[in-house]
């Protein structure tokens, strides 16, 4: 772990100050998540001018503003795919995808997926707040059930997504959950999937306190954090426990971490067999 | 290297130009009849170390072309109109973002998945398809040699002025076969690189008196901000600095409108006594030609001005030709979409009128023709 950078030393380096103070509402998550990638950036010793901030649409897709990193702040869903294009094409840049539940799993959830199958070296930070929270507290593919909503008046009718478990089945061979409680193990967890090489999903579970926090009836960011606290479960541990016992859980940890064939390492090896023999196309 | 003769098809022709033009990048997504010009890239590309990509959908096809671009490579996606439709959303994205792009439209029948005949159905959607009304610019070959060459065309706009360029060929142009030259090079164009160093470096700082911003290479000390917010010359959001935003939309528009003469390619034949005039474009343009030559031979004096560029539209050549033409005919596969566009010009100098089809049938010499010796 290096050197803990105190959020002075950090904002005059890393945060554009012209663009500060955030939008972001008092007791948000997004601060805590941001502050943790850049630390994880700054933790892999890799220069900081080779990350690209890919960024979705929403309360955490305007993090890049804030930054002094490159980025690209476009559209709703589409970082996998913009992430994709940029890598394949420039393979010496660390993308670092910003998406909500909402931006990766709802608009964005095929690119999501797709990325993860090809297991392309990108690594992607899910905020997980269970909530549209730019948009007034709709309710996402990670709402739980039976929480009210602006758009589910009488609680949410439709299933969740476990995104860890879709990540997995899709292909990503780095795949951990963290909170934003959690902050020293999200650090590691991040800087673990920027090294990793191939498709690295972080989901991090955050407090909307605008919004989820008072649909959900979890409280004041305080008392989310307190949840965050009180409901995770180690990864390690949930084996031990019933899917009962595990119901309104949140396991942490890391579920999967694989070294598997890449994708941008495969197409530019057949770029070489190309460039070195007369093959032809089978 | 000399040049060589080859039989190719028009999307074939399409993937050389490309090549030819430095492109090293596509991601596309399977439809009909665009296709060829993905596969044939996807055995192309690597071998001249450049990347192909069949992504999930159009939608990612267009946004890992613009990715690519922004990491350096020129890029490219070609598709059909269901395609177009769904990369609407890229297109603006990049217009804004101003990122370099060529986007192939080989048309087919619509509306919806209509059918996979010839059209020229998506002449405004490639003006007008992208909410926000982004100025693009639009080229349409209506030979086999044009696809190489305004595909070449296309990329050096895309790269000249960071913009997407749309390049509208049709089902009947994209898979007709001709013998062309290739030649061993073509004239290309580099993005301009910031003359700044990195400490000063703005990513919209579009002070050149051409409006359009040098682009930083990425993973550099050069901080690029690239948004599809309103923005700031830093990239910074303009939320609501209305001044700031009308100037961004202003300049985006006019780093088109006013270099019009380099980007407007014109094609004219027999038109200097022409009292009738046949404003054609694409595929269309071939029989039209045939037509006025039918006619001249009857003693009509018929000529033709054939738009190589459809987008920024040909408003001062329209204008000077219906001052002096009795009639301005404008055979297109729709319903009369640049036929608006020319009466508009036109400003009631001269009748405009249509001969339209879209039935995917192709508009024959002889139906011009004819329609010809009606109007005159």
């Amino acid at each position: 772990m290096p050197e803990f950078l105190s959020p002075a030393v950090l904002l005059e380096k890393y945060y554009r100050s012209k663009s500060l103070p955030t939008s972001w509402c008092p007791g948000c998550g997004i601060g805590t998540v941001v502050g943790g990638i850049v630390r994880a950036i700054l933790g892999t010793g890799i220069p900081p001018e080779r990350f690209v901030f890919v960024t979705g649409i929403g309360c955490y897709g305007g993090a890049g503003t804030y930054l002094r990193f490159s980025d690209i702040h476009a559209l709703h869903g589409r970082c996998p795919s913009y992430g994709t294009g940029l890598k394949l094409a420039n393979p010496s840049v660390y993308p670092i995808l910003l998406m909500g539940d909402g931006d990766a799993s709802a608009i964005g959830g095929n690119h999501l997926i797709h990325a993860a199958r090809r297991n392309i070296d990108l690594t992607a930070v899910v905020l997980n707040n269970h909530t549209y929270g730019m948009t007034g507290g709709q309710y996402s593919p990670t709402t739980p059930g039976g929480t009210p909503a602006s758009t589910a008046p009488y609680g949410m009718v439709e299933n969740s997504f476990d995104l860890c478990r879709l990540m997995q089945a899709a292909g990503a061979s780095f795949v951990a959950r963290t909170t934003v409680y959690h902050v020293t193990q999200m650090i590691g967890l991040i800087t673990r999937a920027i090294r990793h090489k191939g498709f690295s999903f972080v989901e991090v579970e955050s407090q909307c306190p605008t919004y989820f926090g008072r649909s959900g009836k979890i409280g004041t960011a305080v008392d989310m954090l307190k949840w965050q606290r009180d409901h995770s479960v180690p990864v390690e541990k949930a084996g031990e426990l019933s899917p009962e016992e595990l119901k309104g859980k949140i396991v942490t940890g890391v579920f999967i971490e694989e070294k598997r064939p890449e994708y941008v390492d495969a197409y530019y090896a057949l770029m070489d067999r190309l460039r070195e023999s007369a093959e032809t196309p089978k | 290297m000399e040049g060589k003769e080859a039989l190719m098809m028009g999307n074939e022709a399409c993937a050389e130009g490309a090549i030819a033009a430095g492109v090293r990048f596509f991601a596309g997504y399977p439809i009909t009849p665009a296709s060829e010009i993905a596969e044939i890239l996807s055995v192309r590309l690597p071998q001249v170390g450049g990347c192909f990509i069949q992504m999930e959908d159009e939608l990612g096809s267009i946004t890992a072309a613009t990715g690519a671009s922004i990491g350096g490579m020129k890029a490219l996606t070609a598709s059909s109109g269901p395609g177009l439709s769904l990369k609407q959303e890229g297109i603006g994205c990049a217009a804004i973002m101003e990122v370099p792009l060529v986007v192939i439209n080989v048309q087919r029948g619509g509306p919806g998945i209509g059918n996979i005949q010839p059209s020229q159905g998506d002449v405004m959607q490639a003006r007008w398809g992208s909410h926000g009304g982004a100025q693009l610019i639009a080229l349409a070959p209506s030979s086999v040699k044009e696809c190489f060459d305004l595909t070449v065309q296309a990329v050096n706009f895309a790269e000249r002025f960071r913009v997407p360029v749309l390049l509208l060929s049709d089902a009947s142009v994209g898979h007709m076969r001709e013998k062309i030259f290739i030649p061993p090079s073509v004239e290309t164009v580099e993005r301009k690189r910031p003359s700044v160093a990195p400490e000063s470096f703005e990513t919209y700082d579009a002070e050149d008196p051409d409006g359009v911003p040098p682009m930083a290479e990425i993973g550099t000390k050069y901080d690029s901000h690239y948004t599809s917010f309103m923005h700031h010359r830093s990239g910074l959001p303009a939320w609501t600095d209305l001044e700031v935003t009308d100037a961004l939309v202003r300049r985006l528009a006019n780093k088109i409108l006013h270099h019009r003469d380099e980007i407007i390619l014109l094609e004219g034949h027999q038109l200097e006594d022409a009292k009738i005039v046949v404003v054609a474009y694409g595929s269309t343009a071939r029989p039209a030609k045939a037509a006025v030559n039918m006619a001249r031979e009857k003693g009509i004096p018929a000529g033709l001005l054939k738009l190589m560029t459809l987008w920024p539209f040909a408003r001062d050549e329209i204008q000077r030709l219906s001052g002096r033409a009795r009639a301005i005919l404008v055979p297109e596969m729709n319903l009369g979409q640049m036929a608006g566009e020319v009466e508009r010009a036109a400003g009631g100098r001269c009748r405009v009128v249509g001969l339209n089809r879209v039935d995917g049938g192709l508009i024959t010499p002889e139906q011009i023709f004819a329609r010809l010796g009606e109007v005159f």
